[in-house]
């Protein structure tokens, strides 16, 4: 058994590799060398495991590609992954996040792309389909881009259920209770700094949402400014901010097997976007956001870099690990739920996204 | 009738290793001539047109030495015995 840490950078993808129960890592890399790798994801529902990479390739436009060999090799299709039907006149910009589906939908998987779009695939990932329901919406006019573009760039299927929950800059959280059929604005509570008050029915900048182990229905948001928990599956947002020293982020990830917990990586904002004081650290939640503490041992003093919000996830090992990338191209690993990190990677390319997976 | 294609060694690998192809334009425009690419190497021609039908921002075509932004685009002529280059533009980072 070994665990697998998947490192999308800005120049290509780097695998950490651990046999000792996420002790010590070897690094292999790069693999697409010279591509942006803005999402990752490591399927295991198969037979063997899949990579799944969103690529940009430099000049050379943006889609997804995969290995079946750990990255020994890499395949995309003749037509492209992920092509807008011609009647959108639209074009893909950049692939934000891929999902693998539960292993009760096995080749389902998700991608959340630039232009503001959802897409689903059945195949493994290999061809996606437009989700209509949401590139069709009446508010999408309305979903304008953040610094970085107008993506969806989280993608949340229900465990059980057919909720899909998604999130986007700007946009917010939409939910659909009909597989992707159709959706609805859930930001009630949620700020957005930018706009005048009082807070829109969507438009906020939801940097990512993630959801908790021990019930569907509660979501926790790191915001444009804000933390925020909702126990109705966004019906309300309410504040778990205090306690923070920041309340500006880009990741938030939950626990997968315990309820309540949860980590953020604050960072002070606006303009700035560095950790407080200088100081790397991840904030974990043992009680839904009613506390927080701070854990980072083996994370960096006089820092300046940031974390994005794809470069924090957790695995799936007991007791869960938590692994940070950052944008000055360093990874650490903790294996004691962030209670202290070690270095497995240094001088990477800016981190944009990591994703963890025990291999069979 | 057929024109030369030129092609950075970055896309060679997706035209078979070759960086110089011979290609009859499905029509005799730079769009006649990359509907051609596209059915003798897809992904290659993915690479220089997005699924819209337009060039891809970073990716110049050049017709007997023009850029064919400062001409008529994808509509830009191509004759006879023509030679059309691909460059990557100068962005990067």
């Amino acid at each position: 058994m070994a665990d697998l840490l998947a490192i999308g950078t800005r120049k290509g993808l780097w695998l950490a590799r651990s046999d000792d129960d996420r002790r010590s890592w070897t690094l292999d890399g790069p693999h697409l060398l010279a591509q942006e790798v803005a999402a990752v994801a490591v399927d295991v529902r198969g037979s063997a495991p899949r990579l799944l990479a969103g690529v940009q390739y430099g000049h050379w436009g943006p889609t997804v590609t995969w290995s079946d060999d750990l990255g020994a090799s890499w395949s995309e299709t003749d037509e492209g992954a992920i092509r807008f039907p011609a009647d959108t006149g639209a074009a893909l910009a950049r692939v934000w996040q891929l999902r693998p589906d539960t292993a009760a939908r096995p080749g389902v998987v998700w991608a959340g792309c630039e232009p503001h779009s959802l897409w689903r695939s059945e195949d493994g990932g290999r061809s996606f389909t437009l989700v209509r329901g949401l590139w069709d919406h009446p508010h999408r006019p309305d979903w304008a881009p953040g610094f970085g573009g107008g993506a969806v760039h989280t993608v949340l299927p229900h465990p059980t259920g057919e909720r899909l929950v998604v999130a986007m800059s700007t946009g917010g959280v939409y939910v659909s209770e009909d597989g992707g059929g159709s959706w609805q604005p859930r930001n009630k509570g949620i700020g957005a700094v930018f706009l005048p008050e009082p807070a829109p029915e969507y438009g906020q900048c939801v940097h990512k949402v993630a959801v908790d182990a021990g019930d569907p229905d509660r979501l926790y948001a790191q915001n444009h400014f804000g933390v925020y928990r909702t126990d109705d599956a966004g019906g309300v947002w309410t504040s778990i901010a205090e306690g923070l020293p920041a309340d500006f982020g880009f990741p938030v990830v939950a626990s997968p097997t315990t309820p309540g917990t949860a980590w953020v990586v604050p960072l002070v904002a606006d303009a700035q976007r560095v950790p407080p004081d200088g100081r790397l650290r991840v904030h974990r939640t043992r009680d839904a956001g009613a506390t927080w503490t701070e854990l980072g041992a083996g994370l960096p003093d006089a820092t300046w870099t940031a974390v994005l919000r794809d470069a924090v996830c957790v695995d799936e090992a007991d007791p869960t690990g938590v692994h940070v990338g950052t944008r000055d191209g360093c990874v650490y690993s903790s294996r004691d739920e962030g209670e202290t990190f070690t270095l497995v990677a240094d001088h990477l390319p800016d981190v944009l996204c990591v994703r963890a997976a025990r291999l069979p | 009738m057929s024109v030369e294609v030129v092609l950075p060694g970055v896309l060679a690998d997706l035209a078979g290793g070759e960086r110089r192809l011979q290609v009859e334009p499905a029509a005799p425009t730079v769009a006649g001539l990359l509907d051609a690419l596209a059915t003798r190497h897809p992904v290659l021609e993915r690479r220089i047109r997005d699924e819209a039908g337009a060039l891809r921002r970073f990716v110049n075509v050049y017709v007997d030495g023009d850029d064919v932004r400062f001409a008529a685009g994808l509509a830009t002529a191509v004759p006879a015995g023509a030679v059309v280059q691909v460059l990557p533009s100068v962005a990067g980072g």
